[in-house]
């Protein structure tokens, strides 16, 4: 079986770190646009007709703070597998490191 | 932490000439006192203790030789936790020769190794001419110069005839390079009567003496006569040819490659067992590697310590002198017992305290947590003997400085998780001796950080910035639904207009300060520079002048403690009131202003700019006053100030003149006045000194003994100077607080740019697939965080912090000319070794 092995101990610890930070980052980014925070109204891609349009203010508005917050969601889902994928290279190192020496 | 520095006395130590060596040994160990140069006039060859100096150069010697050989069989060293204690005298030369026999062995074995190879070498030459030459001999195109074997000639190649001469060979290697030179010199000097034929080698062979790899071609040179024989022998020897015998036939031939290959593969054999030896040899020696450096380190700065002292008349006992901090008076007795129990004396050494005009060293004690502030303010300059130190408060007001221009929550978490993993691997990390030296400056601050980074979560949390979003904990203070119940706005002012002001004046608006840190509504507002500019730039000159009074209180302690209880009046009241008069005058009004007017009077609010210029200029009757009694207040403040700028500049010169001048019935009084370097700690030496001064005798510095020679004008220009940079610095100082506003608004700005410019990017994907851009955008959000917010603006914070702590807060009160205490300590002691890397 070839190795699995496609990174080096730095780079899989980096990739962890990342991993982390962006589970609990984007997790909670998830949780405010949920919450429809007023600060993060720049981050929703709202148009003006979104605005003007809207038969039923601000309903248009808080669907799109929805999606947004489910986009951060199903990000922080595939930090947790690049996460799961680089705490496997870390134990593939260190268990090469441990064979080599 | 300490307040000052610890008191130090100068110590004589007397040694027994026979335990000398363990009482030193056992100083080493503990690390209490400094030793001085009692032979600064002695050269290093004729110190007493060169010969055993040199025998341990000679032991290090070896010892580097072995390591190195150890390191080129990639054997490892293992080290241990303490290292073993010096070797005394007579173990000193069975270590000595362990080291000389096992050089000897591996001098002997590489040199052994080398002539094998050698050898080896030469016999694959000789198999690769002898199957090339064949080639030659068998090919058709010589047809012409070699009759064909077959024949059956008894004679061989050697014996054949040809055109009446007898044919002779000559066969060898060479080196490429030179082949076509010796082509040519061959025809030339021979003229024709020599044949050459040549073929490279296909593979690199090692050259014989060097070792190096190159092309090598194997030649055949048939000639006639003697004559040309000794001629091709001349040039071959000039060329450096390796020549071999040339067989006379196939069935020699044949012969001598079997037996070259038997002897190659022989020579296989020893090598490898050579070399297994060698690896032996070295396992064995890296066992005791580790602690032979050690033991040989401590024993060469034994001797070397033992140079220091001077042998008293007798000759019998060595006598040191030492610092030493007064509170380890009783252990460094203690050592000098078990010193002197170890080496087996007769009479045991003792110590004796010797009075002395010398400065002495600073010592600090410090943990692993202050040892890292201690270090930033060493970094500026070590302390004077006694100085109150500024590192104590360094631990709290350097974190904060940092925090106030980095505050941010999300980065101040990045920062302190980080430290917080450095702190908690540290005794990992301590085995580990990384040669990274970016690293290790950052582990040895990791305590530092970590305060660094709790801090700026606190003011993180002040300044409601988390990643450049603000936080919303308590619910804003501030409410748009008021401003459309009194028909204030309607839907066509908001339609109309891009931007509207909430007026905090109608009521509901505004419902109370936010209570802590600032509201979230100002992270959406348009005009949140300029509230957050006022208030930033305010709270850096309140913070500025506090902790410049601060450092200024601080002298005090300085006055009283080098008995200059006239400084307290003269030079610390002037100082403080000229501070306190004009800046805390400013931070009152500041204060004031933030007290006194609401929204409702915002508009009348004064500006206090204006105010602070006209209480110069003195010109203050054509605005309203901010208070009854303004103007006059002002006009005494300034006259205080205006007042204290001559006290500052002449008080002390003239009254340190008029003490001078006058009559011997000062001369008692003059004992307890010293200038301020002169260093003077132990009260009960002065007053004994009172009568040596009289005369003179004694080693007190001279610059205070006869009154006439106290210089004035000397005293009036260090006065003169101090009360210019003081005066100036001030103002030059307080405005120099301000980068505390300036470096936090970069960061913020940095930080939304940041945000705006790469996280935003990423949450506005609308499409369906779109998502997944989400996470690359995150990570390279993340990356840049790391490198521009964390590492280069907090670098720029840190410097920054550091840089108001060295100039506008210690030069109110520190000096830092002093001299650090470096005890004779065996961990102190740098390894060659290991500076080499090869530990």
């Amino acid at each position: 079986m070839p190795s699995l092995l496609f990174c080096g101990p730095k780079m899989a610890a980096c990739g962890m770190v990342i991993s982390i930070w962006g589970v609990i980052m984007l997790a909670m980014l998830g949780i405010f646009f949920s919450a429809k925070s007023a600060v993060l109204i720049e981050d929703v891609p709202f148009t003006e007709e979104d605005i003007r349009n809207d038969p039923n203010p601000p309903q248009k508005i808080y669907s799109l703070y929805n999606q947004v917050g489910i986009n951060c969601f199903i990000a922080a889902g595939i930090y947790v597998v690049v996460g799961a994928v680089s705490l496997c290279q870390v134990r593939l190192n260190k268990r090469q490191e441990y064979m080599v020496t | 932490m300490v307040f000052r520095s610890e008191e130090m006395c100068l110590v004589q130590l007397f040694l027994q000439s026979g335990s000398e060596y363990d009482c030193i040994s056992e100083l080493g160990e503990l690390g209490l006192v400094e030793f001085r140069d009692l032979n600064p006039s002695v050269s290093s060859f004729q110190r007493r203790f060169a010969s055993e100096i040199k025998r341990c150069d000679e032991m290090e010697r070896i010892l580097g030789y072995l390591l190195r050989e150890i390191q080129k069989a990639k054997i490892a060293i293992p080290g241990e936790d303490d290292g073993p204690l010096a070797p005394p005298p007579r173990q000193v030369l069975e270590i000595m020769e362990q080291l000389q026999r096992l050089e000897m062995e591996l001098c002997e074995v590489a040199k052994n190794k080398e002539k094998l190879q050698r050898n080896l070498r030469e016999l694959t030459e000789y198999t690769h001419m002898l199957k090339i030459t064949r080639t030659f001999i068998h090919s058709r195109s010589r047809y012409e110069e070699f009759p064909t074997v077959e024949t059956g000639s008894v004679t061989g190649c050697t014996g054949m005839q040809r055109l009446g001469a007898k044919l002779g060979f000559i066969s060898g290697l060479i080196q490429r390079v030179k082949v076509e030179a010796f082509e040519r010199m061959l025809w030339r000097v021979c003229k024709g009567y020599t044949i050459l034929s040549y073929t490279e080698v296909d593979e690199s062979l090692a050259d014989l003496d060097t070792g190096e790899i190159g092309k090598s071609v194997v030649f055949l040179i048939s000639f006639w006569g003697d004559q040309i024989r000794q001629k091709v022998q001349k040039i071959c020897d000039c060329y450096h040819c390796h020549l071999y015998p040339h067989p006379e036939n196939d069935d020699e031939r044949a012969d001598v490659l079997d037996s070259l290959r038997i002897r190659i593969q022989d020579l296989n054999n020893v090598l490898h067992r050579t070399e297994d030896y060698l690896r032996q040899v070295l396992q064995k020696a890296a066992e005791s590697a580790y602690s032979w450096v050690v033991q040989v380190k401590k024993m060469k700065a034994i001797y070397h310590i033992l140079n220091l002292c001077s042998f008293d008349v007798t000759n019998k006992c060595l006598i040191a002198e030492v610092w030493c901090p007064v509170s380890d008076l009783t252990n460094l007795r203690g050592a000098l017992e078990e010193g002197s129990r170890k080496g087996d004396a007769t009479v045991p050494s003792f110590v004796n305290r010797i009075p002395s005009s010398d400065t002495p060293p600073t010592l600090l004690r410090t943990n692993k947590f202050t040892s890292g502030f201690q270090s930033i303010v060493e970094a500026y300059g070590v302390g004077d003997y006694r100085e109150v130190s500024p590192a104590p408060y360094t631990i709290i007001t350097f974190p904060f400085l940092f925090a106030v221009m980095f505050g941010d929550l999300g980065h101040g978490t990045v920062m302190s998780l980080f430290a917080l993993w450095m702190v908690l691997m540290e005794k990992k990390q301590k085995k580990k001796r990384s040669g990274n030296e970016i690293w290790a400056t950052f582990f040895s601050g990791r305590y530092i950080i970590l305060m660094m980074g709790l801090f700026s979560i606190y003011t993180g949390l002040i300044y409601n910035d988390c990643f450049s979003k603000s936080l919303n904990i308590f619910g804003s203070g501030w409410s748009i639904k008021p401003m459309f119940a009194n028909q204030h706005w309607t839907n066509k002012t908001v339609q109309s207009n891009s931007l509207l002001t909430l007026d905090p004046n109608v009521s509901g608006v505004f419902s109370g300060p936010y209570p802590f840190g600032i509201d979230p509504i100002w992270n959406m507002a348009v005009n949140r520079l300029s509230f957050l500019n006022s208030y930033k730039m305010k709270m850096s000159v309140i913070i500025g002048v506090i902790h410049m009074s601060f450092g200024v209180v601080l002298s005090v302690f300085n006055h009283l403690h080098f008995q200059q209880k006239f400084s307290v009046y003269l030079v610390f009241l002037p100082e403080l009131l000229f501070l306190l008069c004009l800046f805390g005058y400013l931070v009152f009004m500041i204060v004031y202003k933030w007290l006194v007017f609401s929204a409702r009077e915002s508009s009348q609010a004064p500006s206090i700019l204006i105010h602070f210029i006209n209480m110069f200029v003195m010109q203050g009757n054509d605005i309203t006053p901010l208070y009854p009694g303004q103007t006059g207040l002002q006009i005494f403040l300034l006259v205080v100030a205006m007042v204290s700028v001559p006290m500052l500049l002449l008080g002390k010169p003239l009254y340190l003149h008029w003490l001078y001048r006058g009559g011997k019935a000062l001369r008692r009084r003059r004992g307890y006045e010293r200038v301020r370097r002169v260093s003077e700690d132990d009260g009960s030496i002065t007053s004994t000194c009172d009568d040596d001064e009289e005369e003179g005798v004694d080693g007190l510095t001279i610059r205070e003994a006869p009154p006439k020679q106290f210089d004035f004008a000397d005293v009036l220009l260090h006065q003169a100077i101090h009360t210019i940079e003081f005066c100036l610095g001030c103002i030059s100082n307080t405005a120099s607080y301000l980068r505390l506003w300036a470096l936090s608004l970069a960061h913020a700005q940095l930080s939304e740019v940041l945000w705006a410019m790469v996280m935003r990017l990423g949450l506005r994907i609308t499409t369906k697939v779109g998502v997944v851009f989400l996470v690359p955008v995150f990570g390279l959000f993340a990356t840049l965080t790391v490198s521009i917010l964390l590492v280069m603006e907090g670098l720029s914070a840190f410097l920054h912090a550091l840089r108001l702590h060295w100039v506008e807060f210690q030069n109110k009160f520190y000096h830092g000319t002093g001299v650090k205490f470096l005890p004779f300590d065996f961990s102190h002691l740098p390894s060659v070794f290991e500076q080499d890397g090869l530990l």
